[in-house]
């Protein structure tokens, strides 16, 4: 078995805001993080596929395919985005770093062209990184 | 569950010696590390929590509560510090970066223990350099589902 990770970047905005809390409570709970108009972050997706390498190609997935899965999902959703608004799970879901990598798992998961995801690590900086194994 | 982990920086000074050896000995096992006045380093270290996402915060935990611990029980104890001596936790041990790491995990262990749901302990990751790291999940009765053993 081999662990493959391919990394790819993007930028986007968020906010943290549940409509269940009051105002104060909001400002409370999430911080400078709870200012309406959104504020950006260059996120890092590290996404790792576990599979047998294939006798005839010596790989455990084409990187190619890889890369094109990456970016129909996740890159061409999320790229330049106001998460709250434009990318339709975060219309009732907080756009936290934990919940994106969990999208961005379900987003993954079914669409590999061989091996089986293993992890998505997401970056939110160089000092802050979630990791989801899909349990 | 989700794993969150978040870096944090410390500066300290140590020097690798053990009483029990002789000199020849001590210089042989440590090298330019057992050098007497000691030596400093800029740790990174990188603690892991996992939990479940509260659905109400879209959280594993809130950062304030881990840069708290963080802070209290290891910048606060360790920067800018002489390990060997300004430090009651390498009494009779040598602050090497592995046992460096075990005493954070244990010192960060009390706190973040996963009382009432919350996400608990997972590892901790030392950066003694930027090419020298060490990592350290706990014995297997304190954290039996470890991703470190589980999940590679």
């Amino acid at each position: 078995m081999i662990y493959l990770t391919r990394r790819a970047e993007f930028s986007a905005s968020h906010y943290y805001h549940n409509p269940a809390f009051s105002a104060e409570e909001n400002r409370r709970i999430f911080g400078k993080c709870n200012n309406p108009h959104g504020h950006g972050h260059n996120y890092t997706v590290e996404v790792t596929v576990a599979g047998d390498v294939d006798d005839t190609t010596g790989m455990v997935l084409d990187l190619k395919d890889l890369k094109a899965v990456l970016e129909s999902e996740v890159l061409q959703l999320m790229d330049h985005k106001f998460l709250n608004r434009e990318v339709p799970a975060f219309a009732t879901k907080i756009p936290t770093t934990e919940n994106i990598a969990v999208e961005i798992w379900n987003l993954l998961a079914a669409k590999l062209p061989s091996g089986r995801l293993h992890r998505i690590r997401l970056y939110e900086t160089d000092d802050l990184f979630v990791d989801y194994y899909g349990d | 569950m989700v794993s969150l982990t978040k870096r944090y920086r410390f500066s300290a000074s140590h020097r690798l010696h053990n009483e029990a050896l002789s000199a020849a000995e001590n210089t042989r096992v440590f090298g330019k590390c057992n050098s007497p006045y000691g030596h400093g380093h800029n740790y990174v270290v990188e603690v892991t929590v996992r939990g479940p996402v509260d659905p109400s915060t879209g959280m594993v935990m809130d950062l304030g509560m881990l840069d708290q611990a963080v802070e209290q029980e290891v910048i606060d104890r360790f920067d800018h510090t002489y390990l060997n001596l300004d430090v009651p936790n390498f009494e009779g041990k040598v602050p090497t970066t592995e046992n460096l790491c075990v005493e954070i995990y244990n010192l960060l262990r009390s706190r973040l223990g996963g009382a009432n749901g919350s996400a608990r302990l997972e590892k901790v990751r030392l950066e003694e350099t930027s090419s020298n790291s060490f990592e350290y999940a706990g014995t297997a009765e304190e954290n039996p589902g470890s991703t470190m053993r589980e999940k590679r």
